[in-house]
């Protein structure tokens, strides 16, 4: 058999239907992203509220979400998604990235919200309080609403993190778009069409929050 | 009536407020004056339940301000507080800003909160802003949407902490009206406040605070025209 038939049996070009193979990666991204970002979001919300009440949760929690924070996402997919099976409990790569991009964006979001709580000064605080508020109703309808306006930006810059870092739950053999991508470059030998329509699927997902969070921000001004 | 007897109040070491007593009756406008640090504003907070005191007893209608049974938010309806920051809520237009507190704490539908806030938003003279947002008004605007918020709960008591000295000097003079307003109103006043003047026109009783202690405590013209003490002669010396 000659040398060129062989490439041909075990190499064929980008076709048409690898097209569908990489929007169901896509489609694998944008749900392992949206399950990180809102349960993250909402997890570090209440994160950065406890930071914000408690010195005690300042040190403590502030210093395991600082190790969230520090260490390199690969490196904690891998110890993780490792880890379980010693324990007798083996997860899987869907699941494993999941648990951890959601602590990881929680850790992230954590100090975005401590910051959204405390760009509301205490004299208004006390001004609603001094109405009759009570605590909750004064977080609800006067700390929230200024808050999440202040802590919009540097959020959508967490999301749209989050949602490109997800590529490294790949490691994990988890079938998401950079992973589709190595599948179809091993394949094909086309690396640079691949990627370039790879990195078109990233912005069509990103682009959208961003736009979103820039009309949001608008639509929040003041006057 | 609210009624203060041998109150202390620290930060830390210092001591703020050294067994102040002092009662005022409903109706009545106290003006409260002394330089800063004096333990004035401080005093206030202590009235709102928003510092805690050290020792000594404050009461609002025979209702001990400082005892655990007592319910602070039920307490501080009854008892507006204007600050000398006006801290308009900025995400919310000026009739949302005064019909907030009506409708989630007093539970007023939405109808009634706005008819509540639109009254007492005219009233201040801030009838033709409803629908701006507080970042596009002057500091006088706003600290008269501040007061007009405190009013909508229809308090018994107002406490004015230094709500002019923020503002730039040509704004100062709405304010201050419509705080003479409030006294035609007959609403139960304790002003504290640098503006000597206004004070003596204005309120029944003034006190002089100096160093945590009341100094001087007599009727506003008498106070200013002919005081007793020889802080309070120096103090108005410097100030008047």
């Amino acid at each position: 058999m000659s040398e060129s038939a062989n490439a041909i049996q075990f190499f064929t070009g980008f076709r048409f239907s690898d097209l569908g193979f990489l929007a169901e990666a896509a489609g694998n991204t944008l749900l392992i992203s949206v399950i990180s970002i809102s349960i993250g979001s909402v997890l570090g919300c209440l994160f950065g509220w406890a930071l914000h009440v408690s010195v005690l949760a300042r040190y403590l929690l502030g210093s395991v979400l600082d190790i969230f924070r520090s260490v390199p996402l690969i490196i904690q997919l891998l110890l993780f998604f490792n880890f379980f099976p010693i324990l007798g409990l083996p997860l899987e790569p869907f699941a494993a990235g999941c648990i951890v991009l959601i602590f990881y964006t929680s850790a992230l979001v954590a100090q975005v919200a401590r910051g959204g709580i405390e760009a509301v000064p205490d004299s208004m605080r006390r001004a609603s309080r001094s109405l009759g508020m009570s605590y909750l109703q004064d977080m609800r309808y006067v700390v929230w609403p200024i808050g999440a306006r202040a802590m919009l930006p540097a959020w959508t810059g967490v999301a749209l993190g989050v949602l490109k870092d997800s590529a490294l739950v790949s490691v994990l053999g988890y079938l998401e778009l950079l992973r589709a991508s190595q599948i179809l470059i091993t394949r094909t030998q086309e690396p640079f069409i691949i990627l370039a329509i790879v990195g078109a699927f990233y912005f069509a997902l990103s682009y959208p929050i961003g736009k979103l969070s820039a009309r949001l921000e608008q639509r929040w001004q003041y006057d | 009536m609210i009624e203060l007897n041998s109150v202390n109040k620290s930060f830390g070491d210092l001591q703020v407020l050294k067994g102040i007593d002092l009662s005022v009756a409903k109706g009545e406008v106290l003006s409260v004056i002394g330089a800063s640090g004096s333990g004035k504003s401080t005093m206030l907070y202590c009235i709102n339940a928003l510092e805690q005191i050290q020792g000594g007893s404050i009461s609002v209608d025979g209702l001990d301000v400082h005892a655990k049974s007592t319910d602070i938010n039920k307490l501080r309806q009854n008892i507006g507080m204007v600050f000398q920051q006006w801290n308009s809520f900025p995400h919310l237009t000026v009739l949302d800003n005064v019909a907030l507190a009506p409708k989630i704490v007093l539970r007023k539908s939405a109808d009634e909160a706005r008819s509540i806030a639109e009254k007492q938003l005219q009233h201040v003279g801030l009838g033709d802003k409803l629908d701006t947002y507080p970042t596009r008004m002057s500091g006088g605007q706003q600290q008269r949407l501040a007061i007009a918020r405190a009013l909508a709960m229809e308090p018994g008591y107002m406490l004015f902490d230094e709500v002019t000295s923020a503002l730039d000097p040509e704004l100062v003079g709405e304010v201050l009206d419509t705080l003479r307003l409030l006294r035609e109103d007959g609403m139960t006043m304790i002003v504290v406040t640098h503006e000597i003047n206004f004070a003596r026109d204005v309120s029944d009783r003034i006190a002089f605070f100096h160093q945590g202690v009341i100094e001087e405590l007599a009727p506003a013209k008498e106070l200013v025209n002919n005081p007793q003490r020889q802080r309070t002669q120096q103090f108005l010396s410097k100030v008047l």
